[in-house]
Parts: C-alpha cells; structure tokens; sequence
C-alpha cells in the first residue's frame, strides 16, 4: 500500500517536471465575441486551471496579453487587474471588424542528467532567452534532448462585420489559419481551420475542443480531430457556447541544436445558436 | 433557344405591373411576463443559397442617445449575420421604432421591396424577433417568385411571434 503510494507520488513528481505533460489548461475568454452598435467594450477573463471555464487554480501571466485592431495595428487592453485565480481585463472596441486577443511564446527547451540527476531549462515558469539557454545547457551533457517548441494562445471578437486582416500567419510556430472565420461559428454547421507549422501544413496536428460548463456534466464530451495532409481539421460542434480548443503538434523537423519541434495552439471560440 | 428564353422570363417578372405589391403582417404576441420590454423585429427576404435579396423592416430601438438602441441589434442572429451588420442603419424606409403586443400590417410595393429585377427561384420571408429578458425566434416563410396570382403564405410561431402572413399581389 506504501509502496504504491510512494510510487504514485513520485511518478506524479516526475509528469510534473516534464516539458507540457500534464500541463494545466490555460485560456483568454471572452464575455461575447459578436458585437453591434459603436463604442463598445469586451470583458476578459484569463486564467491557468482546467475546468472549462471556471478560475480555480491560478491566474497565470497576461501581463503582457497582445492585441492586434482590425488594421493589423497593435493595440492595448485596459484596466488590467490580477485576482487570486484570474486576471480580468477590457477591450474597447473603437474600429469595426476582429480584434485578435493574443499570447505567443516560443524557444528551446532542454532537458539532460548531470550527476544521475534531472536537469531542464527554462525551469518552470520561467522564460526562455537564447542568452541564458547558452550559459545554462551544457552542450556534451548526459542525454541531452533539446525541443523546439511554440505556444500560442488566442480569441477573437468582432464589431459589425468579421474581416481578415487580424488572421494572418506570421509563419512562426504552430497557427490556425481560418477557412471558417473564428467570429462566424454557429452549432449547426461545420467549421473547418488549417494549421501551420512555422508557415507549413500542419499535417497530424491532434485537436480537441470542449464546450464550457463541464461542472455540470458528468463528461468533458471533447470533439477529437486529426489534421489532414493539407494541415485542415473539421469540427461539428457539441451545441453552441464557448469553446476551449487545443491543437498539439510534433515532429523531428527542428533547427539544431533541436531534435524535435513542438507546437502547442489553444484557443477559446464561441460557438453561437443557428 | 433555351438562352434567349430565359431573360424574356425575367423581363416578364419585372414588367411593371400597377397593383403589384406585398403585403407582410406580423403578430407580437401579448406575454404575461413581470418585466416586458417590446421586442427587436427584422423581416427580409433571402435567395436558396442565403443571400439576402430584400431587407424589409427592422424595428429597434432608434431612439436611444448616442445610437445605444444599437447594442442589441446582434440579438437578431441570423438578421445580423446575413445582413444587419452590412448596414450601415438607420435605412430610410426599413428602420423603425419597436412595436409593443398586437397584428402590424406592413405594405411595400415592388420597387420599395428592391424585387423588381428578382430572377425567378425559390425564396424565404423571414421573421426574427429577440426581446430583451426574453427569447429569440425565426420564422421561415418558403416561397417561389413570381406568383401568377394573389398568394399568401402563412405561419405561426410559438414564443416571441404570433402569426405571420405574407401576400404577394402580382
């Protein structure tokens, strides 16, 4: 009985301290996403926890939350405030068209033994320098495995009429690249998005969306799809509301000193009644 | 042959007729709710691949300072997705003021309901009504244009909408 409970923390410990495995969800949601009328303002919520989409576990960074008006101009949140488990923050919406609301990251992460013992860099938390990744990784150490990897958070919302310009690539990392507009998703019709890894089809990307309010019910009820060889995934939707959605890549692709390349993508899309 | 006959049919349809017109009556039923607010109210008409060929009426609130009426304009749907947010309100002639319970008649004739070049096909009239602390509805009328003769086409709804009529005059 000791034994297995010994074992099962310490497998715990380890999942923890690895890159992305068991990974808390994390999310940039919306109040609402299809707006009329002038002069207004979107509510956000962002926040670390994987209940979709309830703030319990911590509020994660978005201090540095990217905004990207309808004229590709970049542009700022306001009245950013930091609680116990979210952050919560304001969009006006000054131009007609979609805003982006966006976090990317992206870098080397290493992992390697020094001593019989587990090492990695960027620790937890911490971010990735190209400075620090030259000091800090031995380049002859002990199974050393060096991934590539990107990470991208979004969510759209649109004043009048839904437009383009904000959905561009920037052909670095994994992206969603709309064939159905983010802003135009209704329960019963089919939505179909393409990934791209650093500018290329992201052909196998794993994507799964889950409705809101898993709390009140007894399954995540996750739609699971596989991107095609053109990097294209179609969904059809559990019903309408706001979505969180997740496409995972992988591949041995990576510039060295990387050996494999990662690319996570998440985003929260509302899904609306026909 | 088959080339030349089709523009004769569409000349045919458009050839101005004096009493041409439609006629559309819409039913705001009355609710026995605590707290009744009149509601939004969008009627047009779209072609079998969605595009909207006429915009008929929409009745918000107009009145409001600073265009705030405006803010719930998104919560006619399916108005709003196919049309709404094109325009740029409000449109003479279409935009009204709200209509609290009761039958409103409204008459257009060809012209003002953009139909005079309308190529024949299949066709919907559809009512879409959202109330503020209230629900939604559309109500989809099917019709084939032209009618040779007077026709009315007639539904009814069950929560936001009572019965819709809808008369085309030739």
């Amino acid at each position: 009985m000791k034994v297995t409970l010994l074992k099962s923390l310490l497998l715990a410990g380890l999942a923890a301290s690895c890159f992305n495995v068991n990974a808390h969800r994390a999310w940039i949601v919306p109040q609402e996403t299809q707006l009329s009328g002038e002069n207004r303002w979107v509510s956000f919520d962002a926040a670390v926890s994987n209940d979709i989409f309830l703030s319990n576990y911590n509020p994660g960074r978005f201090s540095g939350v990217k905004v990207h008006a309808p004229d590709g101009t970049p542009t700022e949140v306001e009245n950013m405030h930091k609680g116990k488990y979210r952050h919560v923050f304001d969009l006006a919406l000054t131009q007609e068209g979609t805003y982006k609301v966006f976090t990317a990251s992206n870098g080397l992460f290493a992992r390697w033994y020094e001593d019989g013992k587990r090492k990695w860099y960027p620790g937890r938390g911490e971010a990735f320098s190209m400075e620090e990744f030259k000091k800090r990784v031995p380049k002859d150490a002990d199974k050393l495995t060096v991934t590539q990897f990107s990470r991208r958070m979004e969510t759209f919302v649109t004043l009048g009429a839904p437009t383009e310009k904000t959905l561009q690539a920037t052909n670095k990392g994994l992206e969603l690249i709309a064939i159905t507009h983010p802003n135009e998703l209704y329960a019963g019709e089919a939505a179909k998005f393409k990934f791209l890894i650093d500018g290329k089809p992201a052909v196998g990307a794993e994507v799964v969306a889950i409705r809101e309010g898993t709390r009140y019910r007894n399954a995540q009820q996750e739609i699971s799809v596989k991107a095609d060889e053109n990097g294209v995934v179609t969904l059809n939707w559990n019903g309408a509301g706001r979505y969180f959605f997740e496409a995972e890549y992988q591949d041995n692709k990576a510039s060295a000193p990387a050996t494999v390349r990662r690319g996570t993508y998440v985003a929260v899309l509302e899904v609306l009644p026909d | 042959m088959k080339h030349y006959i089709a523009p004769l049919l569409l000349v045919a349809a458009a050839a101005p007729s004096f009493a041409s017109d439609l006629s559309v009556s819409v039913e705001l039923p009355r609710l026995q709710v605590a707290e009744y607010h009149k509601p939004y109210v969008a009627v047009w008409i779209e072609n079998d691949s969605n595009k909207v060929v006429s915009n008929l009426a929409v009745w918000y609130d107009v009145d409001m300072r600073n265009n705030e009426g405006e803010k719930w304009l998104k919560d006619m749907r399916q108005w709003w997705r196919r049309t709404g947010r094109n325009l740029d309100l409000p449109v003479d002639g279409m935009s009204g003021a709200t209509r609290g319970p009761g039958t409103h008649q409204m008459r257009f004739s060809l012209e003002q309901a953009q139909l005079q070049n309308l190529p024949a096909g299949n066709y919907r009239l559809r009512v879409e009504a959202a109330r503020e602390v209230g629900g939604r509805e559309l109500i989809n009328l099917p019709f084939t244009w032209p009618q040779t003769k007077t026709t009315t086409f007639k539904q009814a709804g069950n929560s936001e909408l009572g019965a819709i009529s809808f008369t085309i005059n030739p």
